[in-house]
């Protein structure tokens, strides 16, 4: 399977992400800068953290503006994984990929350190290889992680089992219903704050969130390898 | 020529942590007949002679990108500059 790691000028989780890919799940992986036009060759998007243009005027709205998130968009809609993680989360959300918004934390502070997280729903192609409401630890480091989206909705997020991951325990951004990450309605497209590429190794911080990159290779090949 | 005067604000339903903490310091002060405060963004652009309808334009760019409609509302004026 072959992944790209998107980079806008300012990301800086991308190299985390790449690791992750190569190193730790020893898939295919390139580096795909703001400007490229075209996606058709990659199996999997994955949108990394950072800070892209500086978060001037909103975080992810000047990436949202660039040309690769056209054919982001059209990756999302032939069905392709689509992983958006911290900035990611909020670019894929600016992008109309995903409701909601991602509000400043409600402490003001930017907070980074590992959080527990529930698995809300392991039937999406990102979470297959949790069980059902399993907590792992996955590191935060966000200013801007509060989810916020209309009552509406939040209950159409709800019906459709479309929040993956919620904050266990304690809430560190004040985001909605305790909401770390949600996934789209199709299920391809999968936003949120914590960052699972830096928890692949158990030397460095744990490596519980090596199972939702497993997750999506396992149904890949289940998808693309019929012999 | 024309300026553009823009004003971003959060919506109404929407929390302001920013706000608060600012509003809590002016209280703190003695300044306590104030009830509520609300930081937005002020934006001012310089546009160009132009056919374009400058109104069609404005909320144009400001619901591509200047704002974000789910949680900002915004509202604008024109005056012509020199």
């Amino acid at each position: 399977m072959k992944f790209a790691v998107l980079v806008f000028p300012g990301s800086n989780c991308d190299i985390d992400m790449y690791h992750a890919i190569k190193d730790e799940l020893g898939e295919e992986v390139e580096f795909v800068w703001h400007s490229e036009t075209d996606l058709s060759n990659f199996d999997g998007i994955l949108v990394p953290g950072g800070f892209s243009y500086g978060d001037y005027l909103r975080c992810g709205a000047m990436a949202n503006q660039s040309n690769i998130m056209s054919e982001v968009k059209k990756a999302a809609e032939a069905g392709k994984p689509v992983l958006g993680v911290c900035n990611g989360f909020q670019i894929l959300t600016e992008a109309g990929l995903l409701p909601g918004a991602l509000l400043r934390n409600k402490n003001l502070k930017f907070m980074c350190r590992p959080v527990q997280l529930k698995v809300e729903n392991n039937s999406t192609l990102f979470t297959s290889q949790y069980e059902q409401g399993e907590v792992i630890t996955v590191p935060i480091a966000h200013g801007e992680g509060n989810y916020y989206c209309d009552e509406e909705t939040l209950e159409r997020l709800k019906e459709n089992n479309q929040i993956v991951f919620t904050y266990s325990g304690e809430n560190p951004n004040g985001s909605l219903e305790d909401i770390a990450g949600i996934i789209n309605e199709r299920g391809n497209v999968l936003g949120m704050m914590p960052h699972p590429e830096r928890a692949v190794d158990a030397l460095v911080g744990g490596a519980d969130g090596l199972k939702l990159f497993k997750s999506i290779v396992k149904q890949w090949r289940e998808n693309h390898v019929n012999n | 020529m024309k300026k553009v005067k823009i004003y971003v604000t959060l919506r109404e339903s929407i929390l302001d942590p920013q706000g608060s903490a600012v509003k809590g310091s002016l209280v703190k002060m003695g300044y306590d007949e104030v009830e509520d405060l609300r930081i937005g963004k002020y934006l001012e652009l310089t546009i160009g002679d132009t056919e374009k309808d400058i109104d069609t334009i404005v909320k144009e760019m400001c619901e591509k990108v200047l704002t974000n409609v789910v949680i900002e509302d915004y509202r604008y004026e024109v005056e012509e500059a020199n």
